[in-house]
């Protein structure tokens, strides 16, 4: 795998960086007419009137439709039928019910943007609005345990609970023991780029759509069930997307909604969300409590665990934040009890959100161990190697590898954490507190089937196709280096395509798979294709990097192309062996005694993830990650307000995202593993694993720099005063 | 003054209104819509869409283009303010089919991940280079700090614009 590897430019940068990407709302779509949401501004209730004569009759509208005059559709599954991770249960306009503060409660078309956006203000709307519940940590509703697994295909296997030995006796036995809660708010994704769909009818049975969207195939799926249409009525197009992190891994109301008044109005329609209708109706990391109880030995060596805790959902949906896996797969502990459950409260469904469970789970458990290591005046990094787990604590299989020592070693060698002085508030700056941190990250490594067709030209050229997205990961460059490694082609010479549901069938992209499970039927769609060109009968060994061969043999046979397909499949050695990836973060933070203020000043981070397919893209991947554990700590909190149940931060002035002066001098190290048994390609993933630990390692500075143990993030300074 | 302003229903604001401008060295002579934004002319009426409709309120930078040399957030510029005056976007970036040197940095420094913040940064940093050819880290920052990246973590960002300022410094 020569060509694997290397920080090959990104094939997708020319277009990117001179506008000529085209993103969903970009797309070129004759007589497109122009659609804007309006949404509801109470949390829980009946509409009881909407007035849409003055929208109606202002200038450019084509359409006002409400759910007196919206199209009927089939039912939506209710949180007990539906199919998938994906499958949410949506408010097409289908009664008066609100669930959920900006619930889309009308959509108004117009023939410019502008007309749209002034006539949905016209709409007036009366209601009856009831008391709302949105604060999980005030709530006095009972936590349950969350709904059964999905009926589909995309089956959710955490289990909510799990078991093993005997966590109360080890715990009464055990010579210290730690008890803490931590919290995390709600978080809400903001990719830069809005969700957009364009719909287009065909007639009155066939679709396109153009959205943006992580996963056009569950895009797909769910516009023809919503919509009552066969599922290859509808094709979905998703050439560039500008950021998802989750939030576009879901489809959402405003997708069948557009095709709706694309219908209604008999044109095609674009919608776009506002900058502010991104925060509610399109998905959020769920707001989480956890309490972590671990008993030790004075030498540190666990004796027990219990993680216990509970999210945020919605009333009327489900999803559950798996908080407790990394608790499951990071330490060698004999006893341990892992209990999710959820709250229902009046808030839209939360939904994924980067490295969702993993990064609440590793913010509790590592600032948890934390907090043993300074009751036992342990070294943090100390305290984790003697618990290192040698084989996956649960299952007790064997890792397809585990790169973790290596890990903690390379980073800690890089920030130089053997300095470190052990005493909180030891380490000044001037006036300023210095604090160091550290904490395990770590990521499960998901592979899902994917399909791939490879074509070989006469030319000596190839084209690779996957119906797959790029979110902005680098999915066209690794699968354009996959494909050249695996027919010996220069990167040149072969081109991939995307973003289609036309083409062969791929998962969301969502929890770092696209690279591990399109690159996998990629290499062997490729591998495929050489066989056949070697089976036409110029002995078996041509040399396909030779444009010769290609073109002479191609031609002898009278042929113009020749076509290879793969449908990838688990491959059996998943159930042999655990496979995660891991890596360590070094934290180091500058604290204003005075003013509260917390800088992150330096960061590293090693990671061992498998093979890195293009260590520019994987970087990226990473320090993105990084960046945004890094915000977790500091900055990220979406506020409700407690009467009405609306996101009040809702833009980007008031909801904190880092910007530039934020960032620290970052280091990311490639720990190099080569994993035989994860997949065809060796990939374990890099999109999430960067921000797992991060909030963690940060909280674990602040409390070294200051003497103060924040355990509800955001830290901002008023915690710290 | 507040008594000028017109309401948004006014039909002064259902009148098409005369517009010359030139647009990426390109003269346009056009009709539009009097409630424009900069950012709506571009992106609906012009088709130029690298030109990002992020927030529209001015506060991610995705919007960014040059005005007779200044940057502006084109989603805050009605579009009726730019009679007679000189638009640059990313599209006008380039010198035939060579690369400004801050989009081939960008590029190869992998400074686009999903690329929807990417015209902005680099008219932002077109308009420092042009000021300031040897910027300083510091004032990289602080030139950039109104552009929002959700994806990159900036560092890739700041290693492109160095990277290119090197290249201009070079050339002249
Ligand atoms: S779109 Fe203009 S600043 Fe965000
Ligand atoms: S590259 Fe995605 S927002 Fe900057």
């Amino acid at each position: 795998m020569k060509k694997i590897g290397p920080p090959v430019d990104r094939v997708d940068g020319p277009l990117k960086v001179t506008g000529g990407a085209r993103y969903a709302a970009e797309v070129p779509v004759a007589r497109v007419a122009h659609a804007v949401l309006v949404l509801s501004t109470i949390a829980r209730g009946r509409i009881t009137g909407m007035d849409t004569g003055k929208a109606e009759r202002a200038p450019g509208v084509l359409a006002v439709i409400t759910h007196k005059n919206a199209m009927h559709l089939p039912p939506q599954p209710t949180r007990e039928t539906r199919a998938s991770q994906g499958d949410h249960v949506l408010q097409l306009l289908q009664d008066d019910h609100v669930l959920y503060n900006r619930q889309p409660i009308a959509i108004v078309v117009a023939d410019t943007f502008e007309r749209a956006q002034h006539a949905a203000h016209l709409v007036a709307v009366r209601y009856e609005a009831a008391p709302v519940d949105v604060d999980l940590l005030r709530t006095r509703t009972a936590a349950r345990a969350p709904h059964p697994p999905y009926h589909g295909t995309v089956a959710q296997t955490l289990p909510v609970e799990s078991r093993r030995g005997d966590v109360a006796a080890a715990l009464a036995a055990a010579a210290v023991r730690v008890e803490e809660v931590y919290t995390i708010p709600a978080e809400t994704h903001n990719p830069m780029e809005p969700h957009a769909t364009i719909a287009v009818w065909h007639g009155p049975t066939h679709l396109t759509v153009y959205d943006s969207t992580q996963g056009v195939f569950e895009d797909q799926r769910k516009l023809a069930a919503s919509l009552g249409l066969p599922r290859e009525n509808v094709r979905v197009i998703s050439h560039y997307i500008g950021g998802g992190f989750g939030t576009k891994g879901a489809v959402w109301s405003h997708v069948p909604l557009a095709a709706m008044a694309a219908q209604k109005v008999g044109r095609p329609v674009k919608l776009v969300l506002s900058r502010p209708q991104m925060f509610g109706p399109v998905g959020a990391r769920p707001q989480i409590e956890q309490r972590v109880v671990i008993g030790a030995g004075r030498d540190g060596v666990l004796a027990a665990i219990r993680h216990e805790g509970r999210s945020s959902v919605s009333q009327f949906d489900q999803f559950c934040e798996h908080f407790t896996a990394p608790t499951r797969a990071l330490y060698k502990c004999p006893n341990l009890d892992t209990t999710e459950r959820v709250v229902s409260l009046d808030i839209a469904t939360p939904c994924q959100m980067r490295a969702p469970g993993e990064v609440t789970g590793t913010f509790a458990l590592e600032s948890a161990l934390d907090e043993l290591a300074v009751k036992l005046a342990i070294d943090p990094l100390e305290l984790r190697l003697r618990n290192y787990a040698e084989t996956d604590p649960e299952t007790g299989r064997p890792w397809s590898s585990k790169s973790l020592r290596q890990c903690y070693q390379t980073a800690a060698e890089k920030f130089g954490w053997s300095r470190k002085k052990p005493q909180p508030r030891s380490m000044v700056d001037g006036k300023l507190l210095v604090g160091w941190g550290m904490a395990t990250a770590t990521y499960p490594a998901n592979v899902r089937p994917a399909s791939a067709i490879a074509t070989l030209f006469a030319d000596g050229t190839a084209l690779v196709r996957a119906g797959t997205q790029d979110i902005g990961t680098g999915t066209y460059t690794v699968m354009t280096q996959v494909a050249a490694d695996a027919l010996g082609l220069p990167v040149e010479k072969v081109r991939f395509e995307l973003g289609d549901t036309d083409m062969p069938e791929t998962p969301t992209s969502g929890g770092s798979c696209t690279a591990a499970s399109v690159g996998s039927a990629v290499h062997q769609a490729c591998l495929g294709a050489r066989e056949k060109l070697a089976r036409l009968g110029n002995g078996g060994g041509a040399d396909p990097s030779v444009d010769e061969p290609f073109a002479a043999q191609l031609a002898r046979h009278g042929m113009k192309r020749i076509e290879a397909r793969y449908d990838a499949k688990q491959l059996e050695t998943r159930d042999r062996y655990a496979m995660r990836a891991f890596g360590a973060q070094f934290v180091e933070v500058r604290v204003d005694p005075e003013l509260g203020e917390v800088r992150v000043s330096r960061a590293v981070g090693a990671f061992a993830a498998g093979r890195i397919l293009n260590a520019k893209t994987a970087r990226s991947q990473l320090l993105g990650g990084m960046i945004w554990g890094i915000s977790m700590a500091l900055h990220e909190n979406t506020v409700y307000d407690p009467k009405l149940g609306r996101i009040m931060n809702n833009d980007l002035s008031e909801y904190l995202v880092p910007v530039n002066l934020d960032i620290p001098a970052i280091d990311v190290l490639f720990v190099p593993e080569d994993d035989p048994y994860v997949n065809e390609i060796g990939v374990k993933g890099v999109g999430e694993i960067g921000i797992t630990g991060m909030a963690a390692a940060v909280a674990n500075a602040v409390y070294h720099a200051t003497g103060r143990r924040i355990r509800d993030l955001p830290i901002t300074l008023d915690k710290l005063l | 003054m507040a008594t000028d302003l017109i309401p948004l229903g006014d039909p002064s604001l259902r009148q098409k209104v005369r517009l010359e401008l030139v647009v990426n060295e390109e003269r346009r002579d056009l009709v539009i819509d009097g409630y424009k934004s900069l950012l709506e002319l571009l992106r609906e009426e012009l088709q130029l869409t690298g030109t990002k409709h992020g927030c529209e309120l001015g506060e991610c930078g995705a919007c960014a283009v040059l005005l007779d040399g200044q940057l502006v957030l084109s989603c805050l510029v009605a579009a009726v303010e730019c009679d007679g005056r000189s638009v640059q976007t990313v599209e006008g970036m380039q010198n035939g089919p060579t690369l400004h040197p801050l989009q081939s940095c960008f590029a190869d420094a992998g400074a686009a991940q999903c690329g929807y913040c990417t015209p902005g940064f680099l008219l932002a940093a077109k308009e420092l280079l042009e000021r300031k050819p040897d910027a300083t880290r510091a004032e990289i920052a602080e030139a950039l700090s109104g552009q929002l990246c959700r994806c990159t973590g900036y560092l890739q960002i700041f290693e492109a614009v160095e990277a290119a300022a090197a290249q201009l410094r070079g050339g002249r």
